[in-house]
């Protein structure tokens, strides 16, 4: 264990980074667990275009980080308050895109 | 067409997803984890937060002002060029010969200048552009207009202007070519006996009939040159001053320049989401163009 370490020292991992990607890992197994125990069909949202739930996910992040930085750069408010507004913004997206 | 999807055959591409893994997804992790830490060397790495993000995007701080105009000038670089190459590349497209030997020619002469490296047609720019040795920089000092590139902000945006324009007009071209190819003689013959204008026939039939390729040409264009590198690079460094400094070089400045891992760690994030986006934008147009969708479909939203 301790030679993973020294062996990954240059990626310089963090606790939060480490969370954050086990979380987008967790979403992509999630994804994988859906598309083969629950198979779906592409739907035609407000976009006017056909998506599938790897689509709306692939939005979701996307458009979560541009959430981040504009709350960054035009808020000084807690960045909290902008993940809260990404959940807001992915829950809309799973639902209408 | 309502069967659900099997994707299982996705396993097939795992030893794909290895190599993308040890080649971008591991070094991507690595920048998201520097871009929230400050180093000093040595791998020693201090938390940070999310403090360079809120630097970058203040434009006040030293960082945010310099991505902020160099994002500027990166927009107004891909303007400018989108709005020169795409008139000129239909204009050479419908200008080039339709049938004999001629065609050949012309293609092989017009992928001439795709084929060049990129550092090779910065420095064939920089040697030809010099007023003392280059031959363009010298006939235009010859001629009484002063230009030299080195010290003056617009004859080096000139310099690197007409420089992509001639290394990249060719591919807006030859795909507008390539769509006027496809356009069967059956509509032109049409056009004829309606006694279209010249115009007309360019308006309703060769137009229309391009979009597809010229979406993609577009595309393909701003993406390039909004992460344009090794020719503005090699022909004024990004000066005089800070002139000619876009994105990528700002970036190599302060990875490389300054070791502000962080910094630039930060600033890449941003700059990949852009382009991330872009490319989405750029794939889902590529992908629904043209796909015809009956009307009661597009109700069942929910």
């Amino acid at each position: 264990m301790l030679d993973l370490a020294s062996n990954f020292a240059w990626m310089a991992w963090t606790p939060q980074t480490g969370l954050f990607f086990a979380g987008i890992l967790g979403l992509l197994l999630l994804m994988t667990g859906l598309a083969i125990w629950r198979p779906e069909i592409e739907r035609i949202g407000v976009l006017g275009i056909p998506t599938t739930r790897g689509d709306r996910l692939f939005l979701s992040l996307l458009g979560s980080a541009f959430i981040h930085l504009a709350w960054l750069g035009l808020s000084g408010a807690d960045l909290w308050w902008g993940s809260g507004l990404s959940l807001l913004y992915a829950a809309a997206v799973f639902r209408f895109v | 067409m309502d069967r659900p999807y099997d994707n299982r055959a996705w396993l097939l591409v795992l030893p794909v997803l290895a190599i993308v893994a040890f080649s971008a997804v591991i070094p991507l992790m690595t920048v998201v984890n520097y871009s929230v830490q400050d180093t000093f060397g040595n791998n020693q790495f201090f938390w940070n937060g999310a403090g360079w993000f809120k630097e970058l995007l203040d434009p006040s701080s030293d960082l945010g002002g310099r991505v902020l105009s160099s994002l500027g000038r990166n927009l107004a670089f891909s303007g400018i060029i989108l709005a020169i190459e795409v008139p000129l590349g239909i204009a050479v497209a419908l200008a080039m010969p339709r049938e004999g030997w001629k065609v050949a020619a012309t293609l092989v002469l017009m992928a001439m200048p795709l084929l060049v490296p990129w550092n090779v047609v910065g420095t064939i720019w920089q040697v030809f552009a010099r007023g003392d040795i280059g031959l363009l920089g010298y006939a235009v000092n010859k001629l009484g207009i002063p230009y030299n590139y080195v010290s003056d902000p617009i004859a080096a945006w000139v310099t690197i202007v007409a420089m992509d324009v001639w290394h990249w007009t060719s591919l807006v071209a030859l795909l507008c070519y390539a769509g006027l190819k496809s356009i069967p003689d059956a509509y032109y013959q049409a056009a004829r006996i309606d006694g279209a204008s010249r115009w007309a026939v360019f308006r309703f039939i060769q137009l229309p009939k391009m979009r597809r390729v010229l979406i993609i040409a577009v595309l393909l264009r701003f993406m390039d040159s909004f992460m344009i590198y090794t020719e503005p690079f090699v022909v004024t460094g990004g000066g005089p001053g800070n002139s000619t400094t876009f994105l990528s070089i700002e970036l190599v400045k302060l990875a490389l320049g300054q070791f502000d891992l962080g910094k630039a760690a930060a600033m890449s994030i941003a700059y990949n989401l852009v382009i991330l986006a872009v490319c989405w934008v750029f794939y889902t147009v590529m992908t629904n163009l043209d796909v015809e969708r009956p009307q009661a479909e597009t109700g069942a939203a929910s």
